[in-house]
């Protein structure tokens, strides 16, 4: 990553609630812990000595549990809250140094978010919804609304335009919240827990689609969680935040098996591996002939050199296993990017599957890999 | 007998204090208030001589209109109009549209001052510690009270019975705007924020729209204060149907009483009835689909 890459920076930023911040960022400084400036100076830390930065077109997780901070720290990116030291640089412009026209101008076109609760307004339809963005920025409706009908495509609601936010359920109401957010074209998408009120089913539904707009989209977006296979999900990078503390940045590998400290550690220990572990991590690749190549003799040494063959005939992958007599036997396939949990019930129906990258076969997956990976994640971590 | 409470220092000297501070005000300015709430008695006699220079049965559609729009109830239009007819009937017409006219001129008075009055303290913590005591004294000191300053400063007449039935019936309408600003989703403001929107469209987009049901509920308790106000009020001039209940009282006529109560009484229902449709309707807007 080089520096033209960095997005958003975060450089040191303190959130001090209280009457004497100053003192109190000073005790802080000084090396007090969180209690110590309480009683000495009567205020409460919210964010210490924030430090990070996330790159172009990334999803950036942060995650911790209630009354970590995530929440206040999402609002300084559009200063609905004001850091009490700090800077955060955005396309490397201090947010912080706006005057008011400027900030209303970021808000505006620069930033936009998405909210646990939703935060539609309930008097107007879900067209006008989408469009609050465009229309302060000045839009002409006419645009407005034509755009407007193009991200509620996007995120599935075309023919609920002019219904009232009351009359969706709680997946699709975050879902014009979702296209409120996108209709302003902002690169950075803020999304405060958006997901959380959600019930399961439709949260995993929504999670897809989040990741299909990414894929297409590219925003900077950050992600507030306190689901660690949430974050695990869907981000890039994440940051764990605990009593307003940075403990760890990195990617869900980073986490999962190089924990910075005891926290992060125990924090993860409850994770479900086999949703954190994907089969690309697991799988063996093997050789992938046609099933004119196929024959017996070139099959049988092959298979001496390796733990099984892929035969193509442009029907569907079939698969030779060591040990296994006969022809090659049509069996399941998944892909790479799957995690290694859904490919639980494949595995109980049969030895071993085959492997898709981009749609090609490329090797095979056994039982006995798959349960060897697990266990080497659980040594790691 | 217990002792009497020991006397700390003559109170004679401190209402002396107030009684001439007051006079000198009355003296010096007096002038200049009465000037100054002509438009206030303009507005006033305006609305009294229009209702009373309407024919009756113009009135009577009128308001059973408006009744119907408010509620799209049948049943409540006719029995509007039914108890019009029937205040029409007691030969109290006139004096019923001069109490119409004095409690409509009071609530838009009330409504215009109160309402921005009770935004400014959903913004201001501030000025709303410092209103809401001020409030609470307003509608806890007897009526009788405030009346004589007033008649002090203007002399018995349209003027000090509108004011007073201003500061009676304002509270409720203050209060209202400021809970039902207060009362608004923080996350629906705060998003609105987010997407850059100005306090004025913060205000105006947001707030105002989705605390209308507690603002409208409080302009129906500022109507229905104002209308209790008429019987004090005429008191004091005001005239209309309080003015009937006031003869009704210094001659000892039971009938006159009665009669101008029962018709107050109606014109309450009336109006209390167009007021709670409106806010109800409003509310609707809002749970749409439920």
């Amino acid at each position: 990553m080089t520096a033209s890459d960095v997005k958003i920076q975060v450089d040191k930023v303190y959130k001090i609630f209280g009457d004497r911040p100053d003192d109190a960022i000073a005790e802080l400084r000084a090396g007090a812990q969180k209690t110590e400036v309480l009683q000495k100076t009567g205020c409460v830390v919210g964010l210490k000595d924030i430090d990070f930065s996330i790159h172009n077109g990334e999803t950036f997780v942060i995650m911790g549990l209630s009354g970590s901070g995530k929440s206040t720290l999402i609002r300084h990116f559009n200063r609905l809250i004001e850091p009490t030291a700090g800077r955060i640089l955005i396309d490397g412009r201090n947010i912080m140094e706006m005057n008011a026209g400027e900030l209303l101008a970021f808000r505006r076109n620069g930033i936009s978010m998405v909210f646990q609760r939703f935060g539609l307004l309930p008097h107007q339809t879900v067209l006008e919804n989408t469009i609050c963005g465009p229309i302060l920025q000045g839009m002409n409706r006419r645009e407005a609304v034509a755009l407007g009908m193009e991200q509620l495509e996007l995120v599935g609601l075309k023919g609920f335009e002019n219904r009232f936010p009351r009359q969706l359920s709680g997946g699709m109401q975050q879902r014009v919240g979702l296209a409120r957010a996108l209709a302003t074209k902002a690169d950075v998408l803020l999304m405060d827990e958006a997901f959380s009120a959600l019930d399961p089913l439709i949260k995993s539904d929504m999670q897809e689609q989040l990741k299909d707009i990414q894929a297409r989209l590219k925003k900077t977006i950050i992600f507030i969680t306190h689901d660690l296979d949430e974050a695990l999900h869907l981000g890039d990078r994440i940051a764990i935040l605990k009593d307003g503390e940075l403990r760890q940045v990195g990617t869900g590998e980073e986490i999962l098996f190089r924990p910075a400290d005891d926290y992060v550690e125990r924090f993860v220990r409850k994770v479900d591996l086999s949703r954190a572990m994907y089969a690309h991590e697991a799988f063996t690749k093997v050789p992938v002939l046609t099933s004119t190549e196929a024959t017996p003799e070139r099959s049988a040494a092959l298979l001496r050199e390796h733990p099984g063959v892929v035969v193509t005939n442009g029907v569907g992958p079939r698969l030779l296993a060591r040990g296994a007599t006969g022809e090659a036997i049509s069996v399941a396939s998944v892909d790479a990017g799957a995690a290694i949990g859904q490919c639980f019930p494949l595995l109980a129906a049969h030895d071993a599957i085959v492997v898709t990258e981009g749609g090609a076969a490329t090797g095979m997956l056994t039982r006995e890999m798959a349960f060897k990976a697990l266990a080497r994640s659980v040594r790691k971590a | 007998m217990a002792d009497n409470f020991p006397e700390f220092f003559d109170t004679r000297g401190l209402r002396f204090a107030i009684d001439d501070g007051f006079s000198w005000v009355v003296a010096n300015y007096g002038d200049m208030f009465e000037r100054l709430l002509m438009p206030l008695l303009k507005l006033l006699s305006g609305m009294e001589t229009f209702l009373q220079w309407l024919p009756w049965y113009v009135t009577i559609a009128a308001i059973a209109a408006l009744t119907y729009s408010a509620s799209r109830s049948l049943k409540a239009t006719a029995g509007a109009a039914i108890m019009l007819v029937f205040i029409g009937a007691l030969g109290l017409w006139n004096d019923a549209m001069a109490t119409v006219a004095l409690m409509l001129a009071a609530t838009v008075v009330a409504v215009v001052v109160g309402i921005p009055l009770g935004i400014a303290m959903a913004r201001w913590d501030g000025l709303r510690s410092m209103a809401l005591p001020l409030l609470d004294i307003m509608q806890t000191l007897p009526i009788f009270v405030y009346l004589i300053p007033f008649v002090m400063l203007f002399g018995p007449g349209k003027i000090p019975a509108i004011l007073a039935t201003v500061f009676f019936a304002i509270p409720p309408v203050i209060r209202l705007t400021d809970l039902g600003i207060r009362q608004v989703d923080s996350e629906v403001v705060e998003a609105i924020t987010a997407f850059g929107a100005t306090p004025r469209q913060k205000l105006f987009k947001v707030q105002i729209p989705l605390a209308l049901p507690t603002i409208m509920a409080g302009i129906n308790q500022t109507t229905m204060m104002a209308l209790s106000m008429v019987v004090i009020a005429s008191m004091i001039g005001a005239g209309g149907l309080g003015y009937q209940v006031l003869q009704g009282i210094q001659r000892l006529e039971v009938s006159r009483g009665l009669i101008a109560g029962i018709a107050i009484v109606f014109l309450a229902v009336i109006f209390d009835r167009i007021a709670q449709s409106y806010g109800r309707r409003a509310q609707k807007h809002l749970a749409s689909g439920e």
